[in-house]
């Protein structure tokens, strides 16, 4: 049966998303009002400024109910800028959901021509290395209690954590042709 | 739990994915870093550094070059989101001063004076991404042939007028339906026709859109500008005389923000657009001349 994923639909690349949720057995619901989560058994939070994502989901009365859908046992995953929104400080002042007790780095590698591509083991991920693409991305400088690393570069820099049914990338599978994360995810909503 | 791969940067995946980390989003022009906190604060996926806003550049005339480098460090130091800087179409050497100074994005853009009106930048051996102007396909995919990683409709700069951004939305769009029912003949006469490479061609085919992500520009000054040109198909908006130019720019950039977001509903856009005070002036483009349409300019 297919299983309704939201996508949280107010700035970024949340088009990729549903299309890679589009090519698994899964029914991507684009979300841009708390009316929008009802019914859907997991949420990504897409890469993009997260500035920008983070003010319209205040604007919007948007953090309380997906706090509520976490606290609820649904799972959450946020990839780069949605990493940088699930965060609980991102060393700076902006809209959080404080979802996740790390502390992340925005912009980490530094700019644009800075962003990279590499390959990856993840925890939890079989079948090889996952090709990964870092933009203008951030990273976990720390991890609180609970929380796994799931993921880290060469010179051991953290890039995706889980705690229960959360989730945080610095990197974009929606980019890549690699469904394997999407999948899990979606496997993970089906069964929460 | 350790990586094993080779670390490769400047690619045309991660160039034209910072493009795809804008979409739905809207990028504004400016000139001093307080406005860039401005747009920061109201919402902007990216801020546009340049010298003057195509409005001011328009009124005063002269030539239009790439901002003072010290402008650009200062608005660099004063936001996180990207910060992209505009260079005159086929000046190299500016691309690689603004390349060196660290901007995310450049725009090759046809709203400064044009230094070479023949060539443009040879965008592939940069290692940032390029931006470009197009008023059709053909255009659009000459630009991205010479390595652009994100293009956007040309419309009239400076004006306020969306007329010429919509008739180049419409056109592009119209375009790659078009297209999408050709047979492999017709395809190869149809790239000959436009100008355009035909691998380009056969790529936009199969995929039925833009190889890279498609904004509009030129003219969008309202939060109902905004929405037409999403509901056009355009994946995000630039901004530029509209926001500064108009009597509360704060407000209305955070207006012009939400109406992207929320370009299906009619009902937000009003709502945002309630006392929003004076918009910018505005030039009708049917009054230019045709010497005076920056759109003209890119070969």
């Amino acid at each position: 049966m297919s299983v309704r994923i939201g996508v949280l639909a107010l700035q970024g690349d949340f088009a990729e998303h549903g299309a890679m949720l589009g090519r698994l057995d899964a029914e991507p619901v684009e979300v841009r009002q708390p009316s929008d989560l009802d019914g859907i058994a997991g949420l990504i939070i897409p890469g993009g400024e997260s500035t920008t994502i983070g003010k319209l989901m205040e604007r919007y009365a948007l953090r309380g109910p997906i706090q509520a859908l976490a606290e609820a046992g649904k799972p959450i995953w946020g990839t780069c800028a949605g990493l940088i929104l699930m965060a609980r400080d991102v060393g700076r002042c902006q809209p959080l959901l404080n979802l996740l007790d790390i502390t992340v780095e925005r912009n980490a590698f530094g700019r644009q021509t800075d962003s990279f591509e590499t390959d990856l083991e993840i925890e939890g991920i079989n079948g090889g290395p996952f090709h990964a693409v870092f933009i203008r991305a951030p990273i976990v400088r720390a991890v609180g209690p609970g929380v796994r690393v799931l993921s880290r570069l060469d010179d051991g820099t953290i890039v995706a954590v889980r705690h229960g049914r959360l989730f945080g990338t610095s990197f974009h599978p929606e980019l890549t042709g690699d469904a394997r994360l999407h999948a899990s995810f979606v496997e993970m909503a089906r069964h929460a | 739990m350790s990586s094993n791969g080779a670390v490769s940067k400047n690619t045309e995946t991660v160039k034209r994915g910072l493009a795809q980390m804008l979409k739905g989003g809207v990028i504004m022009d400016v000139v001093t870093a307080e406005q860039a906190s401005i747009a920061e604060d109201a919402g902007a996926a990216a801020v546009m550094a340049l010298e003057r806003v195509p409005a001011d550049i328009r009124a005063d005339g002269g030539v239009a070059r790439m901002a003072d480098p010290e402008k650009i460090l200062e608005i660099q130091a004063a936001v996180t989101i990207p910060v992209m800087a505009k260079c005159r179409i086929g000046h190299f050497v500016e691309a690689e001063v603004l390349q060196s100074l660290g901007v995310d994005y450049i725009d090759e853009s046809e709203v400064l004076t044009p230094a070479d009106e023949e060539h443009h930048v040879a965008k592939s051996g940069f290692d940032v991404p390029f931006v470009c102007g197009c008023r059709n396909l053909g255009e659009a995919l000459r630009r991205i042939g010479e390595g652009a990683a994100m293009v956007r409709t040309k419309g009239e700069a400076g004006t306020g007028d969306v007329v010429e951004a919509v008739r180049h939305m419409r056109r592009v769009m119209a375009e790659l339906r078009q297209i999408q029912h050709m047979r492999p003949d017709e395809l190869y006469a149809y790239a000959k026709e436009i100008q355009a490479p035909l691998n380009l061609v056969e790529e936009a085919a199969e995929l039925g859109r833009m190889p890279v992500v498609n904004f509009a520009a030129g003219g969008i000054a309202t939060p109902a500008d905004a929405a037409l040109m999403m509901r056009l198909g355009s994946d995000g908006n630039f901004v530029g005389s509209g926001i500064f130019k108009s009597g509360d720019p704060a407000q209305r950039a955070r207006a012009i923000v939400e109406a992207t977001t929320n370009f299906e509903d009619s009902a937000l856009v009003a709502e945002v657009s309630r006392n929003l005070g004076e918009p910018m002036v505005g030039i009708a483009n049917s009054s230019l001349q045709p010497e005076e349409m920056l759109a003209g300019r890119g070969w």
